[in-house]
């Protein structure tokens, strides 16, 4: 027994309230995203390594989507991380927040909760001290369920 | 029954479903809820007799690592903040009789330890089921003077989540011998298996035959009520049982009765029944 | 909800050097000034907390600037290094004007 095209999408399409994101709302364009890394890095292209996101490979719900970073450093007062900048690069606006840290944290690691519009790479930017800088960035597919309740 | 003739459709169709998204595809999470390393809630229970399932499972273990450890955390789950609110409310004095809940309910730790665990009831002035936020509005309009809530205030959220929250870990129980609560049960019975809206789907067809598979990407659960009023990681607030059964219904394109009519009482007698022995979570955390 | 109110885990002691986790978490609803109101078709006017900082006996430990896509009931979770005994204060910046503070002790043994 087979079934058809038009019954399969009858359930899924039907099944399913799609999230409510307004059609005219333009998304973060990559540009944008690259512009505001430029600003925080003050125009240098960021080393990777160093710096890591924690995030869910699969965000139950876009509205809630845990983000963790970490930053490899001593931590001293010679030698610490400034600040983490972190964006999403396919949000209607990509900033999301930017962790100041001092030589008081002990550690460069912070955890947050951030709204994700869809599918799309989250970026973690760190400013070391010296100046220097580095990036990683995770995709966080976003699921859109059956029951949007 | 008409029920089980086109139940074979559905079955296809969801068959189907799942399979397409097989890479997510699973059962209940093998995990344990323990909440703060402290207290272990009961998540999977045997079902009692005359039950149609084998063994109860929480919708905690139909959720994600991230939404499952949110909730294992007093701190970090966001339905804390509401209990604390409720709290106030709890101590707060409103109405024209000038008491709280608390100048009714002195030893509050002791009456309300449990009770949350206990409801819907029967009120027997009403002659028929009563639930918290009934409760709670009885209570305002009778011995407080003040005005009852309207469905699904923040006040109203916060209050409920609090009381039910006192029992964290009890199990349901509902105790179906008082007053006419029997029938109650039948009629939300009938309900439950009662094919509604364009999707000819009924509260069986997802939360009885295909729970553990997959609608789309949301992963089906068995549809237990312990943890509600739950904190919804979509509406980023708590979400009280009769807006849920709502927004279950209008998912299935069906029009949906008003919150704390008798179809939805007699709904959550019979749903709250179902999940008879699981601890309660509130405030759960949910996708 | 009532006026946003804060909450924070810090541990009642450290030993000398220890770093700590401190947790984080403030009623909001981060409207996000993207959002229509269903009834009239109109925007929701922004209103979010911008800016999160600890404080050390005065001195900033950490502090965080928050856009519109950080999370109702925003969450932040952040690590200190304690050296004496002291308070902890925590300030959260709305985009009203409101601040929201509140503050811990801890000991050092």
């Amino acid at each position: 027994m087979t079934i058809t095209r038009r019954q399969l999408f009858g359930l899924t399409a039907g099944a399913a309230t799609v999230l409510a994101f307004n059609p005219k709302m333009s998304f973060a364009a990559a540009d944008e995203t690259d512009a505001a890394i430029k600003a925080f890095t003050g125009g240098a292209e960021p080393a990777a390594g160093t710096v890591s996101l924690d995030t869910p490979e699969i965000a139950e719900n876009g509205n809630t989507v845990p983000v963790g970073v970490s930053v490899d450093s001593p931590m001293t007062a010679d030698s610490f991380v400034e600040s983490v900048l972190i964006l999403a690069d396919g949000n209607p606006s990509p900033a999301v927040a930017t962790f100041h840290f001092t030589a008081m944290s002990g550690v460069a690691e912070a955890k947050t909760r951030i709204r994700l519009a869809k599918t799309q790479n989250v970026i973690a930017v760190a400013k070391m001290n010296d100046g220097s800088t580095y990036i990683d960035r995770k995709e966080v597919k976003v699921t859109i369920g059956g029951c949007g309740g | 029954m008409a029920k089980t003739e086109s139940k074979l459709a559905t079955l296809l169709a969801v068959a189907v479903v799942s399979a397409s998204t097989a890479a997510l595809a699973g059962g209940p999470a093998d995990d344990k809820l323990v909440i703060d390393d402290e207290i272990e809630i009961k998540t999977r229970v045997a079902a009692p007799e005359g039950h149609p399932l084998d063994e109860l499972i929480s919708g905690w273990h139909y959720r994600t690592d991230e939404t499952r450890a949110l909730e294992a955390d007093s701190f970090q789950n966001p339905g804390m903040l509401y209990v604390e609110r409720g709290e106030e409310i709890w101590n707060t004095v409103d109405g024209a009789a000038g008491k709280s809940c608390a100048s009714c309910h002195e030893d509050s730790e002791s009456f309300l330890k449990g009770l949350g665990a206990s409801y819907p009831k029967w009120d027997a002035d009403a002659e028929r089921p009563i639930n918290i936020e009934l409760q709670i509005n009885k209570c305002r309009e009778e011995n407080m003077e003040a005005k009852p809530y309207k469905f699904d205030a923040a006040d109203q959220k916060a209050l409920t989540t609090y009381i039910k929250h006192q029992s964290l870990g009890m199990p349901v129980e509902v105790d179906l011998t008082q007053g006419d609560m029997e029938s109650w049960w039948d009629k939300g019975e009938e309900l439950y298996y009662t094919r509604t809206g364009q999707l000819n789907l009924s509260c069986a067809t997802c939360h009885e035959d295909y729970n553990g598979n997959y609608i789309r990407a949301d992963h089906l659960s068995q549809g237990n009520v312990n943890g509600f009023p739950t904190y919804r990681l979509k509406q980023s607030a708590m979400v009280s049982l009769h807006n849920r059964f709502r927004g279950c219904i209008r998912d299935t394109r069906a029009a949906f009765p008003p919150a704390f009519s008798d179809d939805l009482m007699a709904l959550e007698v019979y749903v709250t029944w179902r999940g008879s022995g699981l601890g309660v979570e509130t405030p759960a955390v949910r996708q | 909800m009532a006026s946003p109110k804060p909450r924070v885990k810090v541990p009642k002691k450290a030993s000398q050097g220890e770093v700590i986790t401190i947790k984080t978490l403030i009623s909001h609803p981060m409207e996000s000034g993207q959002r229509k109101d269903k009834k009239s078709g109109e925007l929701i006017p922004r209103q979010i907390i911008n800016k999160f900082t600890c404080e050390f006996n005065g001195q900033v430990v950490f502090s965080c600037d928050m856009d519109p896509a950080v999370s109702a009931n925003p969450y932040v979770e952040f690590s200190a290094k304690v050296n004496e005994p002291g308070t902890f204060k925590f300030t959260w910046v709305d985009d009203d004007g409101s601040v929201y503070e509140t503050e811990k002790k801890i000991a050092v043994e």
